[in-house]
């Protein structure tokens, strides 16, 4: 399959298209649509369901109907409409039924407007409905990469019947670059043994969320976090940008992670050894691989389209003792290579100076 | 000595499981599940048919069901049946919801859903309480009916006035089945019965949206014993809600 | 090699498609590529741009502050990026409906008058052709013959009839400059 320019909405969709998704439930949603389009004639062309909901309340509800059924589902929104899902996600995650989400950054709070953020982090990672679940959170910061994801959430979402979240800026979503379309899989006809698909033959099976005994929500709990800690400790994922020698190492997700890369190969003209480390997971974030890095540098600069809130993860990582600074923008404004250079030289101004 | 013989006139659908509910004595929930479990059981469709329980009094209904079941968020039942009437059109899908549920939290599923001509069967529980949480009003509580949250009484200039959801819905081109029935005796249960059936094969003749309202008792938080429950239903909700089809597509009455 | 050329019009000049063409030619002879446009909730008039990056190199930013190369198709665009356009940068300014100066010394300009030139050869909305073929004299990003390989390769196939009068364009564009 040759390289083809994509739009990174339209990409995203058609990875999953190509990961066997049976089923797609949206709403329209700047800056994330494009998926939503592409879709509705994707998918009725191949014969799959493709429904426009009346809100994202009822496509997440949508969505998690199918799962309950046992066959690959996925919706996509922009922030606001990830925050109305959160009343589905927190049912879905207590069901462990797989669900696919695509969260598509636009700047908050409020109404926001439509220019790429990342503000959506603590939503995503931390408060993504109520109860003690983690979805897990993967960010694409190429369109290559998002497609790459987008076609193997399903399996992760499969593996650990969990949501899965793949989050990217509008950056990312409006873009074109080239990528490689994964090959095409075939629907799946399995059913697990847990899907709602009628009971001949054999007693009711139940999907819920209610468990009226405290003993009984504790277990599930339980069960919940033994998932949680084998997501931790198998689907770490991050890479790297001249972070081996590094005496100033950048840490930023998805588009952020680029423009530290570029800000990076600034600095090292100018003779300042400075580094990304760029986690792709964000959860699990990747703490150990982080902390272990922050040994070698000797300063981080969190770089983040939000206030600071992965930095909050970054700092659990390498304690409270290490030298951590922030760079950010705010309501949509990127912050460019050259910002994110300026913050990586006064950096390095104090760490002659000390 | 004379011989015995016996006949079997009466049995629990194998639709519904052996188990004690915990429906409150004079509850007419036990009633609605029962006609439900005897109408899959009629069609013979046990084995394919997907239900999703509300939140609400019947939270637990899939409990009392001996069939697939996924417990809803509250309202939102419609968009799972949605969901999976559409990935899986050859299964007979179900709603079962309460008036709080259908009326209030949910109303914009049940109103998309039936606009949307979902080729599915909700059966939607009118006890005008709310009756899980303690008696509080419901969108379909009547005019000066006492509720926990209404205690002066259901006042219409501060809380508006009640839904009368069949009306609504009859009027959307998707619904092709839409009747109201009560619970209240004998004659009436029949009927309500025969417009389970309807329904369920609207949906089996993909026929579009199906629902049955039943009118319902609350004894525990209308503070009243079952009997007279069944005769305030009958003389207070009856002239408000009014029994009968309000939409029966052409199509649906060849059936 | 490591380039970034903005292209910023109205709404419905061409400014999105002039720089995803350039974006396709660039890929087809293997140079790493992005395209980013430049968003808002207009759907029409408003200020339509799109960044391109060019490279040897794996991309890192897909946005610059300072952009090596801009094409501007009318007043807006030139007001904003004839300040932002880098040092020695090449700025490509539609004539026709530009008066505005380029006011800068350090920087290489190249007037085109795009929409007269599109219109006498049958249609104005190929200016935005007109100014990527003077572009592509002044600054040889990539070769002329790979952008008129990509309007070959890549317009749909309802679209296929407005190849050829395209290539013409792009070339009169490239003359305009070529014999500056």
């Amino acid at each position: 399959m040759a390289r083809e320019l994509w739009k990174g909405n339209e990409a995203l969709a058609e990875a999953a298209v190509r990961a066997g998704v049976v089923a797609y439930f949206g709403y329209p949603i700047t800056p994330q649509t494009e998926l939503l389009e592409y879709l509705s004639l994707r998918m009725v062309r191949l014969g799959r369901t493709f429904l426009q909901a009346e809100s994202e309340l009822a496509a997440i509800n949508m969505v998690y109907g199918v799962a309950c059924t046992g066959v690959r589902v996925m919706t996509s929104s922009s922030s606001p409409g990830i925050s109305l899902m959160q009343e589905g996600l927190s049912y879905i995650a207590a069901s462990e039924v797989p669900v696919v989400l695509v969260d598509i950054m636009r700047g908050g709070p409020g109404l926001g407007n439509i220019q790429p953020s990342q503000g959506d982090y603590f939503q995503v990672t931390r408060s993504c409905g109520h109860g003690d679940f983690r979805p897990l959170v993967l960010a694409p910061a190429t369109v290559q990469e998002g497609v790459d994801l987008v076609y193997e959430a399903f399996d992760l979402a499969e593996k650990y019947r969990t949501v899965v979240i793949v989050v990217a800026d509008g950056n990312i979503g409006q873009m074109m670059e080239p990528a490689e379309m994964p090959p095409m899989r075939d629907i799946s006809t399995e059913q697990p043994d847990w899907a709602l698909v009628g009971a001949d033959g054999r007693s009711h099976r139940i999907i819920t969320s209610l468990f009226l005994s405290a003993e009984k929500l504790e277990t599930l709990n339980l069960r919940l976090q033994a998932k949680v800690q084998r997501v931790r400790e198998n689907e770490v994922r991050y890479r790297e940008h001249r972070a081996e020698d590094a005496d100033i190492l950048m840490v930023g997700f998805g588009t952020m992670g680029r423009i530290a890369q570029t800000a990076a190969d600034m600095a090292r003209q100018k003779g300042i050894r400075a580094g990304v480390f760029r986690p792709v997971s964000l959860f699990p974030f990747p703490s150990a691989a982080l902390e272990t890095r922050s040994h070698q540098a000797r300063r981080i600069l969190v770089v983040e389209m939000s206030a600071g809130q992965m930095l909050e993860d970054v700092r659990l990582a390498v304690g409270k003792d290490y030298p951590v600074e922030f760079y950010g923008r705010m309501g949509g404004v990127i912050p460019l290579p050259d910002e994110v250079f300026d913050a990586v030289e006064k950096i390095h101004a104090e760490m002659c100076h000390d | 000595m004379t011989e015995v013989t016996e006949e079997l006139v009466y049995q629990r659908p194998e639709s519904l499981t052996q188990v004690h509910t915990h429906y409150c004595p004079g509850c007419t929930h036990g009633t609605a599940h029962r006609l439900v479990g005897e109408v899959l059981d009629e069609l013979n469709v046990r084995g394919r048919t997907i239900g999703i329980a509300p939140v609400g009094c019947s939270v637990l209904a899939y409990y009392y069901f001996d069939v697939d079941f996924a417990e809803a968020a509250h309202g939102r039942a419609p968009a799972m049946a949605t969901g999976m009437k559409r990935t899986h059109p050859d299964k007979v899908i179900f709603t079962y919801q309460g008036d709080g549920d259908l009326a209030a939290i949910g109303t914009g599923e049940i109103v998309h859903a039936a606009g949307r001509g979902e080729n599915i069967t909700v059966i939607f529980i009118n006890n005008a309480i709310y009756g899980m949480t303690g008696g509080q009003m419901a969108p379909t509580t009547l005019e000066d009916q006492k509720t926990s949250s209404s205690p002066l009484g259901r006042d219409v200039s501060i809380a508006g006035y009640p839904l009368r959801m069949c009306e609504l819905l009859a009027t959307l081109d998707g619904a092709a089945y839409i009747s109201r029935q009560s619970l209240h005796d004998v004659r009436h249960i029949r009927r309500a019965k025969k417009a389970i059936l309807t329904a369920f094969k609207t949906q089996m003749a993909g026929l579009g949206f199906s629902m049955v309202e039943l009118l319902s008792t609350c004894s525990t938080n209308w503070k009243m014993d079952p009997v007279e429950s069944l005769e305030w239903l009958r003389d207070n909700m009856i002239p408000y809600f009014p029994l009968g089809d309000f939409k029966v597509a052409e199509a649906v009455k060849e059936l | 090699m490591h380039q970034s050329i903005v292209v910023s019009g109205f709404g419905g000049q061409g400014a999105l498609f002039a720089g995803q063409l350039l974006t396709y030619a660039a890929m087809d002879i293997g140079r790493q590529v992005t395209w980013i446009p430049s968003y808002g909730p207009e759907m029409r008039g408003g200020v339509a741009r799109c960044t391109v990056i060019i490279s040897d190199e794996e991309i890192g930013s897909p946005i610059v502050r300072n952009p090596d190369v801009v094409i501007v198709l009318n007043n807006p665009s030139m007001e904003k990026f004839r300040e932002e356009l880098k040092t020695g940068g090449v700025l490509v300014v539609n004539s026709s409906m530009i008066n505005l100066p380029a006011e800068r010394q350090d920087i290489r300009v190249f007037n085109i008058p795009g929409n007269d030139i599109a219109r006498g050869m049958g249609d104005v909305r190929m200016t935005n052709m007109v100014l990527m073929g003077g572009m592509l004299a002044a600054n040889p990003v990539v070769p002329l013959a790979a952008v008129e390989q990509a309007l070959r390769d890549h317009l749909p196939e309802r679209r296929k009839h407005l190849v050829e009068p395209n290539i013409q364009v792009l070339r009169r564009g490239y003359r305009e400059v070529a014999n500056y």
